[in-house]
C-alpha cells in the first residue's frame, strides 16, 4: 500500500514537473517576446525639432507608455548596416544621403496595449507611420494567453487528482490501523496524539515519492538544455531557455514541497473519518 | 461515581435500545449487568465511556457529566476509565509489554514511569515472564490478562468489561475473575457485563438486569436469574 500512495505521488509530480518546466519556459519566452514588441514611430521629414518636442510630449501623454526613445536616422542607418554584417558595406553609400526616417521607439507598460497606442499615434501630425508586426503580435499574445491559462489549469487537475488518488491509497492503509486507532481512543490518546504518526507517513509518503520525479526532471533538464538550446538559435527571435542554475534547484524545493503537502493532506484527510466520536 | 438519570437511546435506525434508565453506582462497588441478547447491556456501558451518547438524560461518571462534556475532554475521561472486551482488542504485532506501555506512552507518561508501572502491573496479572511474548504466542485467558493490564495500568477509578470471559473457558474464566476481584478489592469500581451464570451465583456482587432496554432488577449481591 504504501508502494501504492508512493507510486501516486511520483507519477503526479512527474507530470507536475514536466508541466512546470515547459509553463516556466513558455512563460519566459512569452516575457520576453512581449518585451521585444515595440512602436517603430516614423517621423515625417518635414518635422523640426520643436515639432518632434512637441510629437514626443503628446505620446508620452497617452498614459501606459513605458518609455520612448529617440533615434536619430543617422543612428538607424548604422543599426540598419551592423544587422546587415558584411553585406550591410554596400548600404554605407547613403551615409551621404540618408533616405530613413527619424523614430520615435516607444513601448508601453503593458505590452498588450500596443496596438490601441499605435492606432492613436498614427493619426498625430508629423507621423509618417507608426509600426509594430501588425497581426503577428496579435496572434502571438492570444496564444501566449491561452497557453498560460491552459497550463495552469493542467497544474491544479493533476493535484486534485494525486490528493484523491493518495487519500484513496492511505485509506486503505489505514483499514489495517483501524484497530489501533481505536485502541489509541479508548485508552484516551487526543486526536493530535493519534495524527501525529500519520502526519509523519504522509510527509515520508510525499517526500519518498518526490525523489524519482525530482531526479528525472533535473536530469532530463540538464541534457535537453543544449539540444534545444542548439535548435532554437536557428529560429529568427533568439529564445534562450531558463538557466539550469538556480531554476532546476527552485524547481526541486517546488516538488518536495509538494509532494510533502499532498502526502500529509491525503494522509490526515484519510485518518479523519476515525477521529469523529 | 456512575450516575444515570432518565437515559434513553435510540440509534439513527430507528432501534430503541434503551428507555427510563436511571442508576447510581459507588466508587468501589461490583456491578454485574446481565440480560438476554440484544437487551441492552453494551449499550449501557458504552454510554459510561462516551463511546455511544444518550439520546435523552443525563450521565456523570467520576463527577464529570457527559453531556456537557466538550469533545476535546474525551480523553481526559477515557483515562480515568479501564475497558475491557471480549476480543481483548490487543495490537498483534506488539509484544505484551509494548501492549500494555502503549497505554501509557498514549497518555505520554515518563519512560521511568512507564516501565515500573507496566512491570508492577503485568506481575499482578502473572504475566511478568512473558512480558516479550507476541499476543499470538499466548492462550486466549493470557490475552485477557494482557488487555485487563493495559485498562488498569494508569490506575483509573472504574474498569469497564463487556463480556470479559465470553470466548474463555471455565477454569481460565474464573482466572480473570479473580483478578477482577483483585483489582476490586483495591478500590477500583467494577462494571461488568457478563453472560456467565455460575460466576454471577457464586462471587456475589450487585446485579443490574436489563431487558428490552429497560432496569428490571436492582439487587445487592443478587441472583443471575436466567437459564444460560
Ligand atoms: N451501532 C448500533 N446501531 C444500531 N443499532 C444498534 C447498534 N448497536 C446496538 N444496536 C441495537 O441495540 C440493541 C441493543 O444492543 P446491545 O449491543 O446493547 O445488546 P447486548 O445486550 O449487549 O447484546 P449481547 O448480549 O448480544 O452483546 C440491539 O437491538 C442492537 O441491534
Ligand atoms: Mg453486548
Amino acid at each position: 500500500m504504501t508502494f501504492a500512495s508512493v507510486s501516486a505521488v511520483t507519477v503526479t509530480l512527474l507530470l507536475v514537473g514536466v508541466f512546470f518546466v515547459i509553463m516556466m519556459n513558455l512563460n519566459k519566452m512569452a516575457t520576453t517576446i512581449e518585451e521585444d514588441v515595440e512602436i517603430r514611430v516614423h517621423i515625417d521629414v518635414a518635422a523640426n525639432e520643436k515639432d518632434k518636442d512637441l510629437l514626443e510630449e503628446q505620446i508620452s501623454e497617452l498614459g501606459g507608455i513605458k518609455s520612448i526613445t529617440y533615434s536619430s536616422k543617422e543612428k538607424e542607418l548604422d543599426n540598419l548596416i551592423d544587422s546587415l554584417g558584411d553585406k550591410g558595406d554596400s548600404f554605407k553609400l547613403f551615409e551621404q544621403d540618408n533616405p530613413l526616417n527619424d523614430v520615435f521607439i516607444v513601448k508601453t507598460k503593458n505590452p498588450t496595449d500596443t496596438i490601441k497606442a499605435a492606432e492613436k499615434i498614427k493619426k498625430m501630425n508629423y507621423v509618417s507611420s507608426a509600426k509594430y508586426g501588425q497581426g503577428k503580435v496579435e496572434k502571438l499574445f492570444k496564444v501566449i494567453k491561452i497557453s498560460r491559462n491552459v497550463g495552469m489549469v493542467l497544474i491544479v487537475g493533476l493535484l486534485f487528482t494525486a490528493m484523491f488518488l493518495i487519500s484513496n491509497t492511505i485509506k486503505i492503509t489505514i483499514m489495517a490501523r483501524r484497530r489501533e486507532i481505536e485502541i489509541m481512543r479508548l485508552v484516551g490518546a487526543t486526536n493530535a496524539f493519534i495524527r501525529w504518526p500519520f502526519f509523519l507517513e504522509g510527509l515520508w509518503l510525499g517526500i519518498l515519492g518526490s525523489i524519482v520525479p525530482i531526479a528525472a526532471v533535473s536530469s532530463a533538464y540538464y541534457y535537453l538544455f543544449d539540444f534545444i538550446q542548439a535548435k532554437l538559435k536557428d529560429q529568427e527571435h533568439f529564445i534562450q531557455l531558463i538557466d539550469f542554475n538556480p531554476f532546476v534547484y527552485q524547481l526541486s524545493a517546488v516538488l518536495l514541497i509538494m509532494g510533502a503537502a499532498i502526502g500529509i493532506w491525503g494522509s490526515l484527510m484519510s485518518v479523519r473519518k476515525f477521529l469523529k466520536v | 461515581m456512575i450516575e444515570m438519570q432518565e437515559v434513553s437511546k435510540t440509534y439513527p435506525n430507528g432501534v430503541n435500545a434503551l428507555s427510563g434508565i436511571n442508576i447510581h453506582i459507588e466508587q468501589g462497588e461490583f456491578v454485574y449487568v446481565v440480560g438476554t441478547s440484544g437487551a441492552g447491556k453494551s449499550t449501557f456501558i458504552k454510554m459510561m465511556y462516551r463511546e455511544v451518547r444518550p439520546s435523552e438524560g443525563t450521565i456523570s461518571v467520576n463527577g464529570i457529566n457527559l453531556s456537557k462534556l466538550r469533545l476535546n475532554k474525551v480523553p481526559l475521561l477515557r483515562r480515568n476509565i479501564g475497558v475491557v472486551f471480549q476480543d481483548f482488542k490487543l495490537l498483534q504485532n506488539l509484544s505484551v509489554y509494548e501492549n500494555v506501555a502503549f497505554a501509557m506512552e498514549v497518555i505520554e507518561e515518563q519512560p521511568a514511569v512507564i516501565k515500573r508501572r507496566v512491570m508492577e502491573t503485568l506481575e499482578l496479572v502473572g504475566l511478568k515472564h512473558k512480558a516479550r511474548m507476541l499476543p499470538t504466542e499466548l492462550s486466549g485467558g493470557e490475552q485477557q490478562r494482557v488487555s485487563i493490564a493495559r485498562s488498569i495500568v494508569n490506575a483509573p477509578k472504574v474498569v469497564i468489561a463487556d463480556e470479559p470471559t465470553g470466548n474463555l473457558d471455565p477454569e481460565t474464566s474464573w482466572e480473570i475473575m479473580n483478578i477482577f476481584e483483585e483489582i476490586n478489592l483495591r478500590g477500583t469500581t467494577i462494571v461488568m457485563a457478563t453472560h456467565n451464570k455460575e460466576i454471577v451465583n457464586t462471587i456475589k456482587h450487585r446485579v443490574i438486569a436489563i431487558e428490552g432496554g429497560k432496569i428490571v432488577r436492582d439487587e445487592a449481591k443478587g441472583e443471575y436469574g436466567y437459564e444460560s
